[in-house]
């Protein structure tokens, strides 16, 4: 499997299509075109997706983003010896592919004030249903704030048809023998959904602690989703991703009277892998804390948007000037 | 963590790197990893040699240069040295660190022929 897009095993389903059967992006918006280089990413595209070889052949393997090294620094050679073989440096991160589709993404959400959310937690921790409640508190909001979900699991179209049933747009992107979203899939993801602007973007990761930490997919942030049943002992266990993530909302804390846990354990754990992680306890099912989260979600957005604001005011300065108008 | 994923990462570079460079074989990868990139090395060459297999790099020498980890403490404000994420502070004893360092994981060079 490719690890920058799961392609190599062709098993990649966004809506239960390949990818390759995506369609041609609008040419504003960029696409996957990292540098601008539009036309290339589409003409890339067909072959892109084309049944994998054995081998990956990155030669036919262009997503569009232009060699991932480029600009980097030229190898140097040395002989060694008498020997044929020499050196050749490197000094690439092995997720550099992946970081450059993030980084794309990250431009994507940043021109069009969309706040994206990368959500994680084990399978089972109540992700889909706090996402479920979270639209539904935030339907009711003047003026109100456009929301979109991308839903990522192993199999089926489940979460997506949940997500769906609130009114809010959803693509399910099945990840087949993959283990993880990633920057590329988003990409993808993106070109399908096409979130309003403005809004809020939800990434439902695939329901696994490890692997996913490691996979940048340009949000603004990791919120990492923990239940009351699964032990406080978790972020202990599985330290990855509470280091990754920027708010821990442990959930399901109707059920704390009946299993005998210690609430503020959970919250000193998560403080020995993470002291700046905010920490917050909610249960989707009774609306408990769900107040604090909504709060966040909209402080958050709201910032970003004032951000987006900052910049456009101060470009509009420049242009004004620049006309001799200012 | 996926390092079966990580490989074909790397195997992909190499191959970038053979085009590029005009080389036709591997003789030995050096990569750098961080003591809290997650990556079980047990794991990585296990998966390694299975993956470089029929490539470029069948055959090659794994080394891999292990950095240190560095966390920050909120009990004392030092930035220190840290084998696991769940160690103490080694200058007071404190509970609090975040990683400021150490999780890297890049390939240094090759040696090809």
């Amino acid at each position: 499997m490719c690890t920058t897009c799961g392609c190599g095993a062709g098993e990649v389903r966004i809506e239960g299509h390949a990818p390759a059967e995506a369609a041609v992006p609008a040419p504003e918006d960029g696409a996957h075109g990292v540098d601008g280089r539009t036309s290339d990413a589409r003409e890339a595209a067909p072959r892109h997706h084309a049944p994998p070889s054995r081998r990956h052949d990155t030669a036919r393997h262009d997503h569009g983003v232009g060699d991932p090294h480029e600009g980097a620094e030229p190898v140097r050679s040395h002989a060694h010896g008498l020997s044929r073989s020499r050196m050749v440096e490197i000094e690439t991160a092995i997720l550099a592919k992946n970081d450059r589709y993030a980084a794309a993404n990250r431009q994507r959400f940043a021109e069009r004030g969309i706040l994206a959310l990368n959500l994680v937690s084990s399978p089972g921790s109540g992700k889909t249903t706090l996402l479920v409640r979270t639209i539904e508190r935030l339907a009711d909001r003047r003026p109100p704030v456009p929301l979109g979900v991308i839903e990522g699991d192993q199999e089926t179209a489940r979460d997506a048809d949940r997500i769906r049933a609130t009114g809010v747009p959803a693509l399910q992107v099945n990840t087949g023998k993959g283990c993880h979203l990633d920057a590329h899939m988003i990409g993808h993801a993106l070109d399908h959904l096409q979130p309003a602007d403005h809004g809020i973007l939800f990434i439902e990761n695939v329901g696994n602690l490890v692997c996913p930490a490691a996979f940048d997919l340009g949000e603004a942030a990791k919120v990492a989703i923990l239940s009351v049943t699964e032990g406080e002992d978790k972020p202990l266990k599985y330290p990855d991703m509470f280091a990754a993530a920027e708010i821990v909302l442990l959930n399901k804390i109707d059920l704390a009277p009946h299993c005998d846990v210690d609430l503020a354990l959970f919250e000193e754990n998560v403080g020995r892998i993470n002291p700046a992680a905010r920490v917050m306890m909610l249960s989707a099912r009774t609306g408990e804390g769900m107040d604090g989260w909504i709060d966040w979600l909209m402080t958050r957005r709201d910032e970003l948007l004032r951000e987006r604001l900052a910049r456009l005011d101060a470009e509009r300065a420049k242009i004004l000037a620049a006309l001799g108008e200012g | 963590m996926h390092e079966m994923s990580l490989c074909e990462g790397i195997l992909q570079i190499v191959e970038e790197a053979a085009r590029r460079e005009g080389f036709s074989r591997v003789k030995r990868i050096r990569l750098e990893v961080g003591r809290l990139a997650g990556v079980e090395i047990g794991a990585l060459e296990f998966a390694f040699d299975v993956v470089m297999r029929g490539s470029v790099a069948d055959g090659a020498t794994l080394e891999i240069i292990e950095l240190p980890g560095r966390a920050l403490c909120f009990s004392c404000g030092e930035t220190v040295e840290v084998a696991d994420r769940l160690d103490p502070c080694p200058a007071c004893g404190g509970a609090r660190l975040a990683p400021s360092g150490g999780d890297e994981m890049r390939i240094r060079d090759l040696e090809v022929i």
